[in-house]
């Protein structure tokens, strides 16, 4: 690619051709301020934070959105960019809520930061606020749209990222807003509840239901037994909420703070990782040898499970009837283990800490429980947990780490990337290697599977079988891909899908503000703990089959169909 | 039969993209009065556009309604010659009678009101226009007793 040469500032910087003002900048390492841009998507220059002075250019440019040309002289700090960027974040303050020592976001907002680092110490504009009503009525994710400054991020993510577009711009000019169809709630709109628009928002106009308060009353009530469990990518995500940098892996660090906080046990979501892949394994077996429905997919991902039923029911028969490793523990936590421990279902707290926010809607499915007891009470998102262990005083990162409870605390490494894209496929791979043919996998790490890119396929030879495999993350991707699969596509036998970009580690729950290199440090780390494992594949994880042998007898059998597997409606909502 | 409208609407527009949204929303509002919740979620499966995108689109613009007419249908005059002339006190006044706001339509479904821009009687100014009825030189007064007279006779129709 051919490059260009600019002036910032006065000092000369290399560009690539074609590349907008502000990549050039940022890659300089001259800062500028943004609200409305995001990292690969294209710009909609809406917010004017980013401008800057182009010399011979009568107005101050949008940078985000603007091309770099040979010879141009930026200036990225003159007075007038300065007073520009001032007045737009006074003219966004003027009509925002004062609440910042109340806000969810207090801390962690950009519009707070923006307004420090350019000195806003007064406001400036006083006017009539816009009254907005809240929307509380989600399962997972809550709007203050008088906290909204309107950057359109959640919209973009929600259309372009997630191909879902349960919100857009209402209305017009100062009465514009974001908002479902009719203005409903969200409970009742096609939202999937994936969170990603929390992750994008700058300000506190979009978080996720919190269940903290419900849990601490729980954890003081001598009555209950609490029991937690936690999913795969929340350990390699949480020390980032304490200060440590990304893929600093919290696992036993985390379990010995969630017992200081009163936990009574602790068990590991990775262990119902592992039990999904002996069902979901001997499903897609089952289906391959009796000419079931292809290609299966996955069901671990619960904002995917809800954009199947919505737009794409007639593909309902083709998701694995297993359900997520988290309702999987919840199930036989208030069975098996109740029964063992001869506890009462319905004393037993059962609280799920996931990097999700679509987690929360899942656990409340009237399908996901029995006698009228739930099988997870309460979840968590790692942002939760983190404030939590603040409250109490906990800060894991002095904690000595401690070892998950029996029985369900032991997990292979393969159940362990559940929490990133592929993963589900590479272990069960492993294990349908095992389960089919006898023999294990030469090179258990299957490379093609791993990484962030958002469409993954491999060809797997196992015996005289050959299987295709994708994996796909975000649903955007889904989309393309089950309407090839529609189209007559026929060479895809297992789809793995997850919601997020780049899987659980990139979920909706997790901390807000990490960018692509923490990510990318979250999935090293996944990958490292897979490395240094000695147990490395699900099938051999010995309480797994203890589990089998004393309580389900086989995968697929009649207590697994009845605790482990669920079923799936169409689902009439607004689309 | 409302779904049949809005299916007849269509029907004109075999393959039409998202760059008919607005004639069709026009079309079917023409129809129907308004937009239903149906006829939105109907248009955006033939254009392959999300309801949510649709009804963002159909409330940018004032021309559009999301309730049925009342039997009474009232517009309000805004433009520059009417807002000279007072305009906005004979708005307020009717928000205040009828208990709503401009695009909806009131519980007893017999009063709706809108808010237009010009109806090309700035002579006349303030102007009111009720079921295509000319009103000219509103008052908030004159137009409150207009209004006591629709309901006046809508009580002798229910009597009668």
């Amino acid at each position: 690619m051919s490059s260009v040469t600019i002036e910032v500032n006065g000092r000369k910087v290399e560009a690539k051709k074609g590349e907008t003002i502000l990549s050039a900048l940022r890659r300089a390492s001259v800062k500028v301020p943004t609200l409305c841009y995001l990292e690969g998507l294209a710009p909609s220059g809406a917010c004017r934070m980013c401008v800057v002075e182009v010399e011979g250019s009568a107005n101050l440019v949008p940078s985000c959105s603007f091309p770099v040309a040979e010879g141009m002289k930026i200036k990225s700090n003159s007075p007038a960019v300065m007073q520009a960027r001032r007045t737009i974040i006074e003219l966004l303050l003027s009509n925002h809520p004062d609440d910042c020592l109340y806000c969810i976001r207090g801390g962690n907002c950009t519009l707070a930061e923006l307004a420090q680092e350019h000195g806003v110490r007064a406001r400036r504009f006083r006017g009539a606020k816009n009254r907005r009503e809240k929307d509380m009525s989600g399962p997972s994710i809550q709007r203050d749209p008088e906290k909204c400054i309107l950057c359109g991020k959640c919209v973009r993510v929600c259309e372009e990222i997630q191909g879902v577009s349960a919100i857009d711009f209402v209305q017009r000019g100062s009465k514009s807003m974001v908002g479902t169809a009719f203005n409903k709630g969200l409970n009742v709109s096609s939202c999937i509840n994936c969170g990603q628009c929390i992750m994008v928002c700058p300000t506190g106009a979009l978080h996720e239901r919190s269940y903290v308060e419900e849990v601490m009353r729980s954890l003081n009530d001598p009555d209950k037994i609490v029991v937690a469990q936690h999913a795969p990518a929340v350990s390699v995500s949480i020390a980032e909420e304490f200060g440590m940098k990304p893929g600093t892996d919290f696992d036993g660090k985390m379990v010995a703070s969630l017992r200081r906080i009163g936990f009574d046990r602790v068990f590991d979501t990775s262990f119902t990782a592992d039990l999904t892949i002996m069902e979901e394994g001997s499903e897609l077996a089952h289906r391959v040898k009796t000419g079931g429905v292809l290609p299966m997919m996955t069901s671990c991902s619960p904002g995917w499970i809800k954009f199947v039923e919505q737009f794409y029911p007639e593909m309902l028969p083709n998701l694995s009837t297993c359900k997520s490793p988290q309702q999987m523990m919840g199930a036989i936590v208030k069975t098996f283990y109740a029964e063992r421990e001869k506890l009462d279902p319905k004393q037993i707290v059962s609280v799920s800490i996931m990097p999700c926010t679509a987690k929360k809607f899942e656990c409340a499915r009237p399908e996901m429980g029995r006698d009228y007891v739930q099988d997870v009470d309460y979840v968590l998102t790692t942002r939760e947990l983190a404030e939590l262990f603040r409250m109490t005083g906990v800060d894991p990162a002095t904690v000595e780490p401690e070892a998950a409870d029996t029985p369900f605390g032991e997990r292979s490494s393969a159940g362990k990337l559940f929490g990133a894209s592929g993963g589900v496929m590479e272990a069960a791979v492993r294990s349908a290697c095992f389960l089919l043919t006898g023999q294990e996998l030469a090179e258990l790490k299957i490379e093609d599977l791993r990484g962030l890119k958002g469409c993954k396929e491999v060809r797997v030879k196992i015996g005289d079988l050959e299987i295709g495999a994708a994996v796909v993350s975000n649903l955007l991707n889904a989309r393309k891909l089950l309407d090839e699969v529609k189209a007559g596509r026929k060479d895809i036998h297992f789809i793995e899908v997850m919601t997020c970009p780049g899987g659980c580690i990139n979920g909706g729950g997790q901390p807000i503000g990490a960018d692509i290199e923490a990510i990318k440090a979250r999935m090293k780390a996944l990958y490292q703990i897979d490395r240094d494992a000695t147990l490395r594949v699900s099938h051999k994880n010995k309480w797994v089959q203890r589990l089998y042998d004393e309580y389900l007898g086989k995968p697929l059998g009649e207590k697994s169909h009845k605790l482990l597997h669920t079923r799936y409606a169409k689902r009439d909502v607004m689309v | 039969m409302e779904n049949a409208s809005v299916e007849k609407v269509m029907q004109r527009y075999p393959k039409a993209g998202r760059d008919s949204l607005i004639p069709i929303l026009q079309a079917v509002q023409e129809e129907q009065g308004y937009l239903s919740e149906d006829a939105v979620v109907s248009i955006g499966r033939h254009l392959r556009i999300p309801a949510s995108k649709v009804f963002g689109v159909a409330t940018f613009y004032n021309q559009f309604r999301f309730q049925p007419r009342g039997k009474y249908h009232v517009m309000v005059c805004r433009g520059t010659a009417c807002h000279v002339k007072g305009s906005l006190r004979v708005l307020d006044m009717v928000m205040k009678v009828l208990k709503i706001e401009p695009g909806k339509t009131s519980r007893d479904k017999l009063f709706s009101l809108e808010v237009v821009a010009c109806m090309g009687g700035c002579g006349l100014a303030p102007v009111v226009n009720i079921n295509g009825q000319f009103y000219a030189k509103v008052t908030p007064m004159k137009l409150q007793r207009i209004i006591e007279e629709c309901r006046a006779k809508e009580r002798a129709n229910a009597k009668g």
